[in-house]
């Protein structure tokens, strides 16, 4: 009867006799946290002190003050103009770029490469499955730098001087200098075709908004893919056309020890452009095979059977069921390869490491640098997951 | 009547040759359908260009042993930068006739690993034997006392230290990441924010910033007169940065034990450090071994960046051999052969995790 009664008392909230506070759950999970915080506080302020103490004693300076004095150093590859009489802000806007591009470069054609060795790999031909099984386990199981640094060395060591450049296909020159493409000469009807372009994707969205709702409303289908391939081809054509087909190859040709004319692309880039998407497609590769092999057998039958043709169960129904899987894997391999493209400072491909490293050297501003670095990833990864969330809310399964 | 029946019957109709055998099994895996058989064609044609050119690079025209010189006449690849050098590559600045030391501890964590392989053998005293033959290894690579030298760290190189790294790092990041994991899942809002945001922070980075930040901040952290060696400081950044993939994964467990189990526990009467201790914990972290295997993997792979911080790992002493004049111009042969130790370490875990994985979800 007793026990009832104290039972009831405490579901009540009114104890008839005083529990002490640390058999209460939630003023002890206070406690654990004020005590928790006590001691992260304190190892803060231990290792903040510390450094205070340490950069007085070395009478280093801290704050942001570098970023304006002239860096003095060149950078071999930049996006926006830059010389050695820029700021440091500037050289390390030249590095974020710098590893924007190469992880923008390298992300596409690491799905494409991706996408293709996963389906080789579910492929019914013995062969080309083995083939892709066999490169996924190799690639995945050798480290990444130990691969730049082969592709590097292949540079420096096999590939011969521009004298001797190896030319698998006319216009393309393999030598120790980078790679030298032929590529057309700027225009401005190129300008003109880019902006064409863009107008043609916004018309192509609209195109597939109105296609899909008169599908829902009448039931007939519009042949979106074809209409928009052709506008997408089309627009750009036609602004090509009506500035008179202008067109002129650069073709790259040996003058005195380099090469003058047509797009080089250095040694550094295409080491580290190589490393990282033979590595990622292998990981690309078994996200993609997974994800295909997550929609049951069951799914393409009803598909068939109520009359869905080839292409169109692919489209509507194995391929959006697909990604939903593949989507959120593929996106931490993409900021993998984005967070491994800091290893261009192994290679000297200015990125936005290898720059931060070199202003640490010539500073001494190694925890202004360091933050830098983290902040400048973290700006990427944190922006990648949002939009990943917000895809993540879209594409989720309704459930009824 | 039914005898000669009976003996008709053994003389069974072969099927057709077409479909059994090897020519069968090519028909069905190899030339089904027109765009298979094209496919095949442009496959072997493609691996008759590549692989007998690469055979005769590898083996057939190969110097196998010979001092610099004679690797410069050959056409195919020059292996000797490796027998001349294995030493090096493989143990760094090691003292020469000391570098038994760091073979036996080499050793015995491979005895260890090999004998951890069976999932019979797993019980408390292999745990003990664990931390008793990780201290062991320690004080034979250190030395100093029983009568043997003592080898400053700074010699420590080449495979003991990538062992070193890996090993340890996992090792003394796995509580760190069940801690964070547990903070993670806290009811407590506070402590699950810290863990948050130390979790999410640490993947939001690439190591190599983390290795700089152990490298050249981590000296100002302690106070006048204290100073840790380089490996340490690479060690306690890998430590740092692997708990955070281990808390993820750890959480993917904790996940996957049923809403019952915790419910169970608690109306037993169990406190929530018991729960965690006795029912929750063990299903989880058993859920998690094949990740576990593929960060230890991931693990193994990247103390290769501690190149870039300038200590003598498998990959450092190996570049420190291409630098010598004598042997310059071999780097794809030395960075093939790094590349198959590093592949043998890693697939062997990696079939390892399989077949773990398959063993462990039958028994659920």
């Amino acid at each position: 009867m007793r026990v009832t009664d104290t039972h009831d008392n405490i579901l009540n909230g009114s104890p008839s006799e005083k529990i002490p506070f640390w058999f209460d759950p939630r003023k002890r999970a206070i406690i654990y946290q004020i005590g928790v915080f006590c001691l992260v506080g304190l190892l803060a302020y231990y290792l903040v002190n510390n450094t205070l103490l340490n950069l007085k004693r070395q009478s280093i300076a801290t704050g942001w003050g570098f970023l304006h004095k002239e860096s003095a150093f060149e950078i071999g590859e930049h996006l926006i103009p830059y010389s050695a009489a820029d700021t440091y802000s500037r050289a390390l806007v030249v590095g974020a770029l710098n590893t924007l591009k190469v992880s923008f470069v390298g992300i596409v054609i690491t799905i494409f490469l991706g996408t293709f060795v996963g389906i080789a790999r579910l492929s019914n031909n013995w062969l080309v499955s083995k083939l892709a099984g066999i490169y996924i386990e190799v690639m995945q199981d050798i480290p990444i730098l130990l691969q730049l640094f082969f592709w590097y060395s292949l540079f420096y060591e096999f590939f011969p001087s521009p004298g001797q450049a190896l030319s698998p296909i006319q216009g393309v020159f393999i030598c120790n200098r980078g790679l030298i493409l032929a590529v057309p000469e700027a225009q401005t009807a190129y300008k003109f075709m880019l902006a064409a372009f863009i107008v043609g994707c916004a018309g192509v969205y609209f195109l597939r908004r109105w296609a899909r709702r008169r599908q829902a409303e009448s039931g007939r289908i519009f042949p979106v893919f074809w209409v928009s391939a052709g506008i997408l081809i089309g627009f750009p054509l036609i602004t090509w056309l009506s500035f008179g087909a202008p067109f002129k190859l650069s073709i790259p040709e040996l003058q005195g020890f380099n090469f003058k004319g047509g797009m080089t692309l250095s040694p550094e880039f295409i080491a580290l452009l190589l490393g990282l998407v033979l590595y990622t497609a292998a990981f690309v590769a078994e996200v993609v095979r997974a994800g295909i092999q997550s929609v049951s057998k069951g799914q393409r039958e009803a598909a068939m059977s109520i009359g869905l043709k080839t292409g169109q169960v692919l489209n509507l129904v194995i391929l959006p069921q697909a990604l939903r899987v593949i989507m959120p894997p593929l996106t931490s391999q993409m900021l993998n390869l984005t967070k491994n493209s800091s290893l261009a400072v192994a290679i000297g491909f200015p990125d936005f490491v290898s720059v931060a490293n070199t202003t640490i050297n010539q500073t001494g501003q190694s925890i202004e640098g360091v933050a830098l670095i983290m902040a400048v990833y973290l700006i990427f990864s944190l922006s990648t997951s949002v939009f990943m969330n917000w895809y993540n809310k879209k594409v989720k399964l309704v459930e009824r | 009547m039914e005898n000669v029946l009976q003996q008709q019957q053994p003389e069974k109709i072969k099927p057709p040759v077409t479909h059994i055998g090897l020519v069968g099994w090519a028909k069905a895996n190899l030339f089904n359908g027109w765009f298979n058989s094209v496919l095949t064609v442009v496959t072997l044609l493609l691996l008759y260009k590549t692989v007998p050119p690469l055979i005769r690079w590898a083996f057939i025209n190969a110097v196998w042993k010979s001092a610099g010189t004679g690797c410069r006449e050959a056409t195919g690849a020059c292996w000797s930068v490796i027998s001349a050098n294995y030493r090096f590559i493989f143990f760094g600045f090691y003292p020469y006739d000391q570098q038994w030391r760091p073979l036996v501890a080499m050793l015995l964590l491979f005895g260890l690993l090999f004998y951890s392989r069976n999932r019979h053998h797993w019980n408390k005293y292999l745990g003990y034997g664990w931390i008793a033959g990780l201290f062991v290894m320690g004080f034979l690579m250190k030395g100093g006392f029983l009568g043997l030298t003592s080898v400053e760290s700074t010699k420590w190189g080449g495979l003991p230290l990538t062992l070193l790294l890996s090993v340890f790092g996992l090792t003394a990041a796995y509580p760190l990441g069940v801690l964070l994991a547990l903070g993670r899942q806290s009811e407590m809002r506070g402590i699950k924010v810290l863990c948050i945001v130390y979790i999410e922070l640490i993947r939001g980075v690439p190591l190599i910033s983390l290795l700089f930040m152990g490298s050249i901040i981590f000296p100002l952290f302690l106070p006048e007169g204290v100073t840790i060696n380089k490996i340490l400081r690479a060690q306690i950044a890998i430590i740092l940065f692997t708990a955070a993939y281990i808390a993820e994964v750890v959480r993917g467990g904790l996940q996957g034990v049923p809403r019952g189990q915790y419910e169970a526990a608690e109306s037993l009467g169990l406190n929530i450090y018991l729960t965690m201790r006795l029912i929750v914990l063990p299903q989880a972290l058993k859920i998690v071994i094949p990740p576990t295997v593929s960060i230890l993997i991931s693990a193994f792979k990247d103390t290769s960046l501690v190149v870039i911080i300038a200590l003598f790992d498998l990959l450092k002493t190996t570049q420190t051999v291409l630098s010598n004049p004598k042997w310059l111009g071999f780097s794809r042969e030395a960075y093939i052969f790094i590349a198959l130790l590093y592949f043998l370490g890693c697939f062997s875990m990696a079939n390892y995790s399989r077949k773990l994985e398959k063993e462990l979800a039958t028994d659920n």
